[in-house]
């Protein structure tokens, strides 16, 4: 009897799965959008605030700049070009020797965090120097760096290669210590040697812990590049702020600031879906599932 | 009561056997704990395993269980007393020997296919031929539409068939597991031991099982070692009579199985009751 109710009442028994799944579905779009514009509603009033309050005069310009001052800059930068010279070229300068920075002290980061990491002798002799190295702080070395290599990109360079090395090699460290022991026993057993079980066990699983150092150390690579080029030199970034907070130009200063910030979150992106790539065989998390 | 007619008996720890496949002899293994602690994980064990033959380890928690299994692969060496594997003195990890352990051990970036292929890999075989066998290997453990999934896409019981196809590859000679099925639930565990025998019996290779579910070791083994609260050390060695092949979902309800269960469930009984109380008394 149940069977036969069942039966009948299949297609309009889909009809109904179909139509929740169709609720469901809008219900998660209108969400979506509602959130979106609520990030638009708040940009639009902070920044609305922020205008009205420095053309009354509440947020002194002079010093807190406006955004409409900011946009003016921006524009004058890209069709006029700085002071010292063109606006792609500081970019330019800036991301060259951020990324020289970043992909030398990340390279050097990994590889000094899986050999000592391996062995432990190596690892307790140079631990207690690397702590120390690492509670100086860095961006003095910026000063040492000038001094040393001149006003040219080396300067900013090794700057950035030191803010990166640490946080690389530490997460690389962390993340060798922390390679599955059962993991690394079934390897050996299997037939691995010791260099396989690095290639193929330890580097591996230490992945996900450098992937997530390379995202905060990018940004200390900028900050490197640009504090190095703030403490001298001849073109960037970093100098078109100085020059600007020399000229008690605030609108200069807030938009070297958002041109960086842009810089950060491209590169940022462009590192997301290289993980992304790298790391495929990792489990979705929950909340990301069917979006 | 006849034990003989329960197809089970009692039998000496014996050593002395030239053509064993593992021999433990007397040995015992102290280390020191990181708080500077002598620890003795066992003591003056002795235990052989003739070629083909399955034993089983059971015994309370803690009283060294696994450590018996990381004394055949050399990754602990004995404080003193010696090991030998087919014939030969311990010293490094023999390539007879597979590890089937209780923890999930497959590397989560790797394909089903690629973790199977590792093991010949690892050893130098052409990756064609290791690729191939590796494929030979899935569809034997049934997984054959699985090859290029990865492990967190699978469930515990298929993620276990494919540490066994990992294992089995390399044929072992001789075949080392800890408590490789405690995760999964009862059915899938059932299939499991079958699925084990099945390939035991072909590969013909010396197994030693470790598990805390005597039922389990009563249905698989030929042998059954009983260790003492620990430091383990063995306190008695049953032979198990069942006729093979066994099937795994009947076997429980066979009346000399029942038998033997009683008669070694009184031996074990002891022994976890007092690795518990001394546990709660120590506090570790």
């Amino acid at each position: 009897m149940s069977t036969i109710t069942t039966t009948e009442n299949t297609p309009s028994r889909d009809a109904r799965i179909a139509s929740a799944e169709m609720t469901a579905k809008a219900r998660a779009r209108r969400r979506y959008a509602l959130v979106i514009a609520l990030r638009l509603v708040l940009l639009v009033v902070f920044l609305g605030l922020w205008e009205i309050g420095a053309d009354t005069k509440i947020i002194d310009p002079f010093f807190f700049s406006s955004p409409s001052g900011i946009g003016e800059q921006i524009w004058t930068w890209i069709t006029e070009g700085t002071s010292q010279g063109p606006l792609w070229l500081q970019i330019y300068v800036t991301l060259e020797e951020t990324f020289l920075g970043f992909i030398i002290g990340a390279i050097g980061g990994i590889i000094a965090g899986i050999i000592l990491g391996r062995n432990r002798l190596l690892a307790d002799v140079f631990s207690i120097y690397i702590k120390i190295a690492n509670s100086v702080p860095r961006v003095v070395l910026g000063s040492v760096f000038i001094i040393a290599l001149g006003l040219g990109m080396a300067s900013k360079v090794a700057l950035a290669v030191v803010m990166v090395f640490f946080v690389v090699f530490a997460n690389a460290f962390q993340g060798v210590r922390e390679a599955d022991r059962a993991m690394i026993a079934n390897a050996q057993i299997l037939g691995a040697s010791p260099m396989q079980i690095t290639r193929s066990v330890i580097i591996p699983s230490a992945m996900s812990w450098i992937l997530a150092s390379l995202h905060v150390s990018f940004g200390f690579a900028l900050v490197g590049a640009v504090v190095g080029e703030f403490l001298g030199a001849k073109q960037g970034m970093g100098l078109l702020i100085s020059t600007a907070q020399g000229a008690f130009n605030a609108n200069g200063v807030f938009a070297a600031m958002i041109i960086l910030a842009v810089m950060a979150l491209v590169v940022e992106y462009i590192i997301t879906q290289v993980e992304n790539r790298l790391v495929k065989w990792r489990p979705q998390p929950f909340n990301e599932q069917g979006t | 009561m006849n034990i003989e007619s329960v197809a089970t008996r009692k039998v000496a720890p014996d050593a002395s056997a030239k053509d064993a496949a593992i021999a433990i002899e007397d040995v015992t293994l102290r280390f020191t704990t990181p708080d500077g602690h002598m620890m003795t994980a066992i003591r003056d064990f002795t235990m052989t395993v003739a070629r083909g033959e399955f034993a089983c380890v059971v015994g309370p928690t803690g009283c060294g269980k696994s450590t018996t299994l990381n004394l055949v692969t050399s990754l602990l060496k004995p404080t003193t007393g010696t090991v030998r594997v087919m014939g030969e003195p311990v010293t490094s990890i023999s390539r007879d020997i597979g590890f089937v352990f209780q923890a999930d051990a497959l590397f989560p970036w790797r394909s089903v296919v690629d973790n199977v292929a590792a093991g010949p890999l690892y050893r130098g075989v052409p990756k064609k031929e290791a690729y191939e066998r590796a494929r030979d290997w899935i569809a034997r453990v049934g997984l054959a539409r699985f090859e290029q999934h990865y492990p967190h896409q699978l469930s515990g019981g298929m993620r276990k068939r494919v540490a066994l196809a990992q294992t089995f590859i390399n044929q072992p000679k001789i075949l080392l597991m800890d408590e490789p099925f405690s995760a999964l639930d009862i059915q899938t565990r059932t299939l499991m031991q079958d699925e084990l025998l099945t390939l035991w019996s072909e590969l013909k290779a010396s197994v030693v099982f470790v598990t805390h579910d005597l039922e389990e070791a009563i249905a698989l083994a030929d042998k059954v070692y009983v260790l003492t609260a620990g430091p383990g050390t063995v306190k008695s060695v049953y032979q198990i009579d069942l006729p093979r092949p066994r099937v795994m979902a009947d076997i429980r309800y066979d009346d000399r199985f029942v038998e033997i269960a009683r008669i070694i469930w009184n031996d074990l009984r002891e022994e976890v009751q007092l690795g518990q109380s001394r546990t709660l008394e120590t506090g570790r």
